[in-house]
């Protein structure tokens, strides 16, 4: 043969590479959108509660406010970017907030359990729904769509099917001096008051310890890496020896359990259980991850940019609170923004990450 | 070595430099059915170090079907594997990459959107540390993959860089450096230059010429007479799922390849039937050109 290795030479199309810049560097990070949405989002509304004289948002308690109010979108919004990544939707979240809560309020109110017995048993059942789903959906290899969708009829269902019964509504009160006394209560509705009836409160500490531990596991794991080959291509990471429906599955209860901490964040918090709490944040959780540059076909996500996806709903949601405008006002504001942000993402990704 | 091959599966002649030694990978009379459909019959296959062998065939003429018995997908239902002249037995995809046999998917080997590091270590990622803090080791991870990426002639600045950034051929050509880097002996490539232009396929066909010289076995599955023929050491043509004919090099050339493939008779006819067409839309726009095929 005329042709050997010594042929091998430099590669065609390595000549088209180019060196990029820092800033350009950054711009390829699949967080970079989000990045830009949440300084435009705060930029606005400080711009907003400048021209009317209320200084709320941009102060220490309304920004205490609203990073409350994005930690609970964010400790949702972490596990199911995760997901995503993996190339599956999880519906059911809302419903299994409902439904962790419930469990909570009938081990304490009517199995008369400890409340932190009730606690770990609802994060438990609520997890192993989780598993459920993720076996349901790897085994019978329907679009976790379809599976989850179903799912969440099921659970809300059977969550109010259970409260009729125990209380004929579908809120359980639950005793505040039970919930003080306590010994883990307190991780979940521990608070720091700043003065100014601003608070720091514990819910934001869960939703940072949760986006740390999920930007370490997709970055600096295997397990991550097996996340983003999952979502990638099942086939291919198949192959490859990726055991794909044990990621699946993983990622499932791990959705679940983030929905049974904050079901047990709001329910300390509250003193009670609802059913309809939750309801919603399914879709509220897939707009941050999207926002945070999370492709809906999987393979391509960040954590951080999901982290900030969660800032920029929390600040868009207090912040027309703040400046007094209609509550009405941010779902159109959310939709705007999504729009928004898939157009930026996707620019920006083939822009500077040339894809 | 001085055993001699223990079954001469096809009509390949013995004068071959590598024939004395067992064959790294071989099929003997595999057949595999799908309910009534017969999909291969009785198909024999041999590859040696050192040697390209070419898989030619129609679509349709199981040529799927055997790259998937042979790399561990499908268990046959008659026939043996045999490794190193031993025969074998593939449950998983896994069992034959732990014997070293790698297969090379057309469009599944690569995932565009992760990292050239990231991709290449898909599966077999390297860690450091203990326990919960085990972690997968991105510097090793990054060095290994820009120093087998270079060996092969693909210079990255940055193996941070997605792999969607870089061309069809370059992509082929990371997956295969990256089955020869886990330790794959047989190479099995599925069609890895039919979606590719002509400088693209080139590139990769380079690469495996210089996998051959490195002492791999490869198995290369394509319908392009024009890409096998130049390269490959032993031809083998499936048709309707059996064997049509084995030749070694220089025992056939690129005409009687084509006619082999079993596509020949009808190329010869699409030929005249495209001249003819070709032919009509030469007329003047008014003679209607459309029953000049006819």
């Amino acid at each position: 043969m005329a042709t050997t290795t010594a042929e091998t030479g430099p590669a065609p199309g390595t000549e088209r590479l180019r060196r990029l810049s820092l800033t350009q560097r950054i711009l390829a990070r699949p967080a970079a959108g989000a990045l830009i949405i949440v300084v435009f989002v705060w930029l606005v509304f400080a711009a907003i509660s400048l021209a009317k004289g209320n200084l709320a948002f941009i102060a220490a308690s309304g920004t205490l406010n609203y990073l409350d109010v994005a930690a609970q979108v964010g400790i949702i919004g972490t596990a199911v970017a995760l997901l995503m990544i993996a190339g599956e939707f999880d519906l059911s979240v809302g419903s299994l907030v409902g439904f962790a809560g419930i469990v909570i309020g009938i081990g304490v109110t009517i199995w008369g359990l400890p409340l932190w017995l009730s606690i770990v048993m609802s994060m438990v059942a609520t997890t192993l729904l989780g598993v459920l789903n993720g076996i349901i959906v790897v085994r019978t290899r329907l679009p976790s769509f379809i599976v989850t969708l179903a799912t969440l009829f099921i659970i809300s269902g059977f969550s109010a099917v259970l409260t009729s019964v125990v209380t004929n509504i579908t809120y359980i009160p639950i005793d505040r001096a039970v919930v003080a006394a306590d010994p883990i209560a307190g991780l979940f509705n521990w608070s720091l008051s700043v003065g100014g009836g601003a608070a720091f409160k514990v819910s934001i500490l869960w939703w940072l310890l949760i986006a740390v531990l999920g930007t370490y596991i997709l970055g600096r794991t295997r397990f991550g890496n097996w996340i983003a080959g999952a979502g990638g291509s099942a086939t291919a990471a198949r192959n490859l020896g990726v055991p794909v429906a044990r990621v699946k599955i993983s990622l499932f209860a791990l959705t679940a359990f983030s929905a049974s901490v904050l079901a047990t964040i709001q329910s300390m918090t509250f003193f009670s259980a609802d059913i309809l709490r939750g309801r919603g944040i399914e879709l509220d959780a897939i707009t941050t991850a999207v926002i945070g540059g999370t492709l809906l076909t999987g393979g391509y996500g960040s954590v951080a940019g999901t982290a900030l996806g969660a800032l920029s709903l929390g600040m868009a949601r207090q912040g027309i609170v703040f400046a007094d405008i209609n509550a009405d006002w941010y779902k159109i504001a959310i939709g705007t923004l999504l729009l928004v942000a898939v157009v930026l993402n996707n620019w920006i990704r083939h822009r500077f990450a040339g894809l | 070595m001085e055993a001699t091959t223990p079954t001469p599966v096809t009509d390949v002649s013995g004068t071959a430099p590598a024939a004395d030694r067992p064959p790294l990978l071989e099929a003997r009379e595999v057949s595999k059915y799908f309910g009534a459909v017969v999909a291969i019959e009785g198909v024999s296959l041999t590859v040696r170090a050192g040697e390209i062998a070419c898989l030619l065939g129609d679509n349709g003429a199981g040529k799927s079907t055997l790259i998937k018995t042979l790399s561990g997908v499908h268990v046959p239902d008659k026939g043996t594997l045999a490794v190193d002249g031993e025969p074998v037995e593939f449950s998983s995809p896994r069992d034959a990459l732990d014997a070293g046999v790698a297969t090379v998917y057309q469009d599944l080997a690569i995932m565009p959107l992760m990292s050239v590091t990231r991709n290449f270590f898909l599966g077999n990622e390297p860690t450091v540390g203990v326990g919960p803090l085990k972690r997968f080791d991105m510097s090793k991870a990054a060095r290994i993959a820009h120093e087998e990426m270079k060996r092969i002639g693909i210079d990255i600045r940055d193996t941070d860089q997605a792999v969607g950034t870089l061309s069809g051929g370059e992509r082929q050509t990371l997956a295969i450096a990256r089955a020869e880097y886990f330790g794959a002996r047989v190479l099995i490539l599925d069609e890895p230059t039919s979606a590719l232009g002509v400088k693209q396929s080139a590139f990769v066909l380079r690469h495996i010429i210089a996998a051959r010289n490195r002492g791999l076995g490869v198995i290369f599955i394509t319908h392009n007479v024009q890409h096998a023929l130049p390269i490959g050491d032993t031809f083998t043509i499936l048709s309707r799922g059996r064997i049509g004919g084995s030749f070694r090099r220089g025992e056939i050339d690129a005409d009687r390849l084509h006619s082999e493939m079993g596509g020949g008779e009808e190329l010869h006819e699409l030929s005249r039937e495209l001249a003819a067409l070709a032919q009509a839309d030469r007329r003047p726009p008014a003679a209607p050109a459309a029953p000049a095929a006819h």
